[in-house]
């Protein structure tokens, strides 16, 4: 079936439509086609039931419609910068809906679908973007680690848990999120190493949406990335990352290899950025506009919500209750970022260290010293 | 701990105890297990604490220290041995911008009790990358404390204190004192961030840290022969800084000369000049000083004598210093 789907994808490729055409190999695994059709794949076997199924669709809908109203924001001047996840919501869902509520997942700064499976509140997220944090979630209170900027130092982060889960002789488990882009830095092929000789509980969940800002995967690697796994002695798998069944199954299967023993696996999510890098980018400076188009036609949820329609496993009433129910969210989010307050100043000091620092105590009393004299002056 | 023990030897009881006294401690590596480290300051841990406590790593010091966040979020005290100075950079980012930053980035709600150890400055004629003096780089890291001590005392007692800080504590270990012999006290008698008066004297002060305090002893032993005497401050601590124990010592003496191996340009000696300048102006009865090293990477050994301060140059400032 998987043989089918991919030459489906090669006939449709235009020509010179890097992306596309690459996707066409036999290794990669769907269990949903773009056209909403479902099959099997020999290895990764899913039963799912219609309201998972209407759950996974939900949680599609309502990630691309706070991501949407997020860029919204940034172009209303509410948010300095926002990283869209939009063509990337089915590999986030997909591997997020695969944790068990134990497992802990090391986010990039685009991971605002497994966030939302995490429950972490979105407008958490959308501190750090309006300026009024770094971040500033507790990280186990959802076990959804802070936003990582720096590209691909969560996953040594990722790795060291991971090697704690195995001294706690925990069966939890940890999804290591990163890009095509950070599979060149040191710090993934080190964290590939650590969790290799240490046999650490860890997923690299490598989202490849094709495009590192303006460099196409052609510049960080000659092989397809998930056949990196192979040369640090642990399985890879290269899954259609825009078929949430896919990155179900497969997530799913990886965690439960991991958790039990038998060490990382690398998942490479095949899929795509169907926007900028970020509010701040570009993309028609380095990208041609059929490559977005051809990858248009492989809509994460357009397929499932075919799939729902053509099976009957819902009605018009249920996608119209997930479209008021995203109208909410965008609603709440909306109202929650104009009235997120500006931090006082004084936050500058109240966290760089656990312990007192004199020298911070000095300039903190300093700083309030210096502010407080403007205050004085006014009364003069 | 009655008896004299090497500085070596009063780090890896400190190891031993930490690794006693709380189970979430561990230590991580390269060679730091059966071969006790480079330096055998592991020694015979690993047998004793098992494979689990005392980690050999992979030769990766950025993974190492990343590693070491990692498992510091899963609630253990990572005790990280960085094999010489001058490999401490490819960890650079992993401790700079993140082990330094994260419990800001959380506003607080996770901790980072990470110790880096880190066998640092020169004098043993190694080659290169092994004698390097790079406290600013880590000093000027707000998030990061930044410690090192000069005796066997210190070194086991700041080095418990440093592991159960809840910050990240970048403790410098001086290598070619590591065989000084010293009393360890049965308790601290500082706290981690404390500057010590080593040696009393009235006419000037010679601040100096890890293996420039010996250096500045002599310096004022031989003064005393010339009718000078210099008091000797420790500075031990790089961050926070113990103003207020160098501002009271300098007011008294009137004069300030600051020791260290790093470079003199941008190294804590300009630091602790400007500050002890503003805040001792009046008392001062010459510019604060600064000996160090040269605007040099640091040279092949057969020429490091030449660049490192030694008590002649040490004795040259304070001559300079007495003849304002």
């Amino acid at each position: 079936m998987t043989v089918k789907s991919t030459a489906r994808a090669r006939k449709k490729a235009a020509p010179g439509v890097r992306a596309t055409a690459k996707d066409a190999q036999p290794e990669l695994v769907q269990l949903l086609t773009p056209e909403g059709e479902r099959v099997e794949h020999p290895d990764f076997p899913l039963t799912v039931e219609a309201d998972e199924l209407r759950a996974l669709y939900r949680d599609l809908v309502l990630v691309r419609r706070f991501d949407a109203e997020a860029t919204s924001l940034q172009r209303q001047g509410e948010l300095g910068l926002w990283a869209s996840l939009l063509g990337q919501e089915a590999a986030q869902v997909g591997s997020g809906r695969a944790m068990r509520p134990g497992d802990y997942a090391f986010p990039t700064y685009r991971e605002h679908g497994v966030a939302w499976c995490r429950d972490v509140d979105p407008l958490n997220l959308l501190g750090m973007f309006r300026g009024v944090n770094h971040g500033g979630w507790d990280p186990n209170e959802k076990n959804f680690h802070l936003y990582t900027i720096v590209i691909g130092a969560q996953t040594l982060h990722a790795t060291g848990y991971a090697m704690g889960i195995t001294k706690d002789g925990a069966d939890d488990a940890v999804i290591a999120y990163f890009g095509d882009g950070a599979s060149s830095q040191g710090d993934v092929n080190e964290a590939f190493t650590f969790a290799s000789v240490y046999n650490s509980p860890v997923v690299f969940f490598c989202q490849n949406n094709q495009w590192a800002i303006s460099e196409p995967t052609t510049t960080q690697t000659k092989i397809p990335l998930y056949r990196r796994a192979s040369g640090f002695g642990f399985p890879g798998i290269r899954v259609d990352g825009n078929d949430v069944l896919a990155c179900l199954a497969v997530t799913r299967w990886a965690l439960e290899h991991a958790r039990t023993g038998n060490g990382p696996v690398l998942i490479e999510a095949f899929t795509y950025r169907m926007g900028a890098h970020t509010t701040s980018d570009d993309p028609t400076r380095y990208r041609a506009a059929d490559e977005t188009e051809a990858w248009k036609a492989k809509d994460p949820i357009t397929r499932l919500r075919t799939l729902l329609e053509k099976e009957g496993l819902a009605d018009e009433e249920f996608f119209a209750s997930i479209e008021a129910e995203s109208e909410q969210l965008g609603l709440r989010v909306r109202e929650g970022v104009r009235s997120m307050p500006d931090p006082d100043p004084t936050l500058i000091f109240d966290h760089v260290y656990a312990e007192p620092h004199a020298l911070v105590d000095e300039e903190r009393a300093e700083y309030i010293e210096y502010a407080a004299s403007f205050e004085a002056g006014e009364n003069h | 701990m009655a008896g004299q023990l090497s500085i070596a030897k009063a780090l890896n009881g400190a190891l031993r105890k930490s690794l006693e006294s709380d189970p979430k401690t561990v230590l991580m590596g390269e060679d730091i297990g059966k071969l006790g480290g480079v330096f055998r300051i592991t020694d015979g841990l690993q047998k004793d604490f098992g494979e689990d406590r005392v980690i050999d790593t992979p030769l990766a010091e950025s993974g190492i220290v990343g590693t070491a966040i990692g498992l510091a979020l899963r609630g253990y005290r990572p005790v990280v041995e960085i094999q010489f100075d001058g490999f401490v950079y490819p960890a650079f980012d992993q401790i700079v911008s993140q082990l330094a930053k994260m419990h800001a980035r959380a506003l607080g709600h996770v901790k980072m009790p990470v110790t880096v150890r880190i066998p640092y400055a020169g004098g043993i004629g190694a080659v290169e990358h092994h004698s390097e003096s790079h406290e600013a780089y880590f000093a000027h890291t707000a998030g990061l404390r930044v410690v090192t001590p000069s005796n066997a005392h210190d070194a086991h007692w700041m080095l418990r204190q440093a592991i159960e800080s809840d910050d990240p504590v970048i403790f410098l270990e001086p290598k070619r004192r590591y065989w000084d012999k010293g009393e360890v006290g049965e308790s601290a008698d500082l706290g981690l961030h404390d500057a010590r008066i080593v040696r009393p004297g009235a006419d000037a002060t010679l601040i100096a840290y890890g293996p420039m305090v010996k250096v500045c002893l002599e310096a004022a032993a031989a003064a005393e022969e010339d009718g000078r005497r210099l008091e000797v401050v420790d500075l031990r601590s790089l961050t926070p800084v113990d103003f207020a124990a160098l501002e009271e010592s300098v007011k008294r003496t009137g004069r300030g000369i600051v020791v260290h191996e790093a470079p003199v340009f941008l190294g804590m000696g300009a630091e602790l000049a400007a500050r002890l300048t503003e805040r001792c102006f009046y008392h001062l009865e010459a510019p604060i000083l600064r000996v160090g090293g040269y605007y040099a990477p640091y040279p092949p050994s057969r020429v490091e004598e030449s660049f490192l301060p030694d008590l002649d140059r040490v004795l040259d400032a304070v001559d300079r210093a007495f003849a304002y």
